[in-house]
């Protein structure tokens, strides 16, 4: 599915020709990274998230093929295989820690991805199946990390899944038993260790089979742009390739930079010493803490501390994972007709707001559970709640929204005031024609 | 592969004019990658070669100095049976009288021992055949008719060089690197310095 005016494929090689009459993956190819898929003209960098997020995917795949090749899971052998990996293993260093950092940056792009989602309404109709395969996506990746986060089998890892397998006893009458058959036994173990591992290994290519569907619902309307004005007419669009081809390859580049910067100099830095200590059953670490990626959550998480109606912990588990099913009718809270914030000025305020708000929420998740951490932890989750289920659908209704350009090339073509570039952000011009 | 169609004559030279800017940017850029991508490589394939701690297994040391004449040991270097032999006087004597038209594998003890130390016989304690561990190296095995070793599996025999004599197997006994520390102390994974 594409513009009536997608470049079609044709082969010049005979062998090609060959190929497309019998299998034809590089016209698949073609129609969808290629020259065959027309693309708005004036995707800004933020458009880039989307393929570097693909980028550390593959990165995560590839350095956890050849880890697993050295990685034992086994409660006495665990720990010391990382090590040996560390130690002994040709580059294994380098493996380990472009697989742990990379995982930072695979959720740094996603969230930017995600936010990027949000400012320029690309979950609007008709992309609602994008945006909502793509928090399958997250959560596919939140319970692969948490797992992979185990698999060291230092003391986070261990009480980062007592704790988080803990939180599932919280739901009434059944919850002891689930979580006794989550860990396969009373606390993590052996049993535990295993099958973590087994599915650590099998999500990513979950995660891979998800994106594939999440690029084929995107493909049926097309990529969105920062006016969020549909393409109307063949000017408006861009062939993939080479334009885009062109200009992730260059966001490419400097994500792989920063990733080398904090491999190489700053490979702990993201980490949490207390996971370089082996596993301990009988000493709980001074204050758990998860992954930075997830302290938003266990914000959220933490702060329900007084029983109302439900008991406090059920409440914390039930909030936590609110805020990401919520997100999943963010299409329909949000009915404003104009997608992109560029046209929606107070839209554009509660959209920094909660920036903001997520920011603040993940450095209470960061800090040791005391005042005044807990105090701002209960306003910022009261905000983000409300940010959802009161700002936007009341904001749809009052808002009043700046006007339209009538088409994504009358905005590129007749000046900067019609871009749609926040400026805000130091205004990044499309990629316009010269 | 992917060429920019530029009409537009106002970006870089004319066409005839040879290699445009674009063109040189687009094979820079695809090169470099390139060179990043074959990089990447290295890692992923290095870190299947063995490891540091398998390395340092590669060599072992071996007292010799309780192993008396007539008597072998078997040890293990790399993952795999090692003989150790104290050959008696008659051994070597049988070993050197073999004439070299007999062999299927021509050497001579002195060419598989090292100079002044031909009653210490080292060799791989597996068999040149399929692999299996030959007997003759414990107390009470049978060491064949050549007075070697004898291969159970499928009857590969070994005279007291560890040379092939007869049955399926192609070469003589494996004689891995090895050097003298002392009088009493081999050195076996590495040759003298």
């Amino acid at each position: 599915m594409s513009f009536p005016w997608a470049e079609e494929y044709r082969p010049k090689h005979p062998l090609m020709r060959w190929l497309d009459e019998r299998l034809p993956l590089p016209r698949l190819v073609h129609g969808a990274v290629g020259g065959g898929y027309p693309v708005p003209r004036n995707l800004n960098y933020f458009w880039n998230f989307g393929v570097l997020a693909g980028l550390a995917l593959t990165i995560q795949i590839v350095t956890g093929i050849v880890l697993a090749m050295h990685y034992t899971p086994s409660g006495d052998m665990a720990f010391n295989s990382v090590e040996h990996i560390m130690r002994d293993v040709n580059q294994g260093w380098l493996l380990r820690y472009a697989h742990a950092n990379g995982a930072s940056f695979f959720f740094i792009v996603t969230y930017v991805h995600i936010f990027r989602g949000m400012y320029y309404g690309s979950y609007k109709a008709p992309r609602e199946l994008v945006w909502m395969l793509g928090l399958v996506i997250l959560l596919l990746m939140m319970a692969t990390a948490f797992m992979g986060y185990v698999l060291p089998w230092g003391q986070m890892s261990f009480w980062g899944a007592k704790v988080i397998t803990g939180l599932f006893s919280a739901i009434p009458l059944v919850g002891e038993s689930v979580q006794k058959w989550l860990l396969g036994g009373y606390a993590p173990d052996e049993a535990t260790l295993n099958r973590f591992f087994s599915l650590h290994y099998l999500l990513p290519f979950v995660i891979a089979g998800v994106v594939i569907l999440h690029i084929w619902a995107l493909h049926i309307p097309g990529s969105s742009n920062p006016t969020g004005v549909e393409v109307k007419t063949a000017e408006d669009t861009v062939p993939f390739h080479p334009y885009y081809t062109a200009k992730d390859g260059f966001g490419a580049g400097i994500f792989l930079i920063l990733l080398a910067f904090v491999t190489f100099f700053l490979p702990n830095y993201l980490g949490h010493a207390d996971n370089y200590i082996p596993a301990n059953p009988l000493s709980t670490p001074a204050e758990i803490v998860p992954e930075w990626y997830f302290w938003p959550f266990y914000a959220i998480l933490r702060s329900f501390t007084s029983d109302f109606l439900l008991p406090a912990k059920l409440w914390g588990v039930l909030a936590m994972f609110g805020a990401i099913l919520l997100l999943f009718f963010l299409p329909w809270l949000d009915p404003s007709p104009v997608r992109s914030g560029s046209y929606r000025p107070t839209f554009r305020w509660f959209f920094w707001i909660l920036v903001g708000d997520v920011l603040v929420l993940g450095y209470c998740g960061g800090s040791p559970p005391e005042e005044p951490f807990v105090m701002i932890s209960q306003l910022a989750t009261m905000y983000y709640f409300a940010h959802f289920l009161i700002v936007l659908p009341i904001l749809s209704w009052v808002e009043k929204t700046e006007p339209l350009p009538r088409s994504i090339s009358e905005s590129v073509l007749h000046g900067e005031h019609a871009e749609a570039a926040p400026a805000h952000l130091g205004g990044i011009s499309p990629a316009a024609a010269e | 592969m992917a060429t920019v169609e530029q009409s537009d004559g106002t970006l870089g030279a004319a066409p005839e004019a040879g290699v445009r800017r674009r063109d040189f940017i687009n094979i820079a850029a695809v090169s470099f990658a390139g060179v990043g991508g074959v990089a990447i490589l290295y890692p992923l394939i290095n870190q299947m070669n063995p490891s540091a701690d398998v390395l340092a297994l590669a060599s072992i040391e071996v007292d010799l100095s309780s192993i008396k004449p007539g008597q072998a040991i078997k040890t293990m270097f790399r993952k795999q049976p090692l003989f150790v032999r104290h050959l008696t006087p008659q051994e070597i004597q049988a070993a050197n009288a073999v004439p070299m038209s007999e062999l299927r594998d021509p050497q001579t003890l002195a060419e598989r021992t090292k100079p002044g130390k031909a009653q210490w016989l080292i060799t791989m304690g597996v068999c040149t055949h399929l692999g299996c561990v030959p007997l003759g190296a414990s107390d009470g095995e049978t060491r064949g008719p050549f007075g070697g070793y004898f291969c159970p599996c499928h009857g590969s025999m070994y005279d007291t060089a560890a040379r092939i004599r007869k049955g399926p197997a192609p070469r003589n006994l494996e004689v891995p690197d090895y050097n003298f520390k002392s009088a009493t102390i081999v050195e076996v994974g590495k040759v003298a310095k």
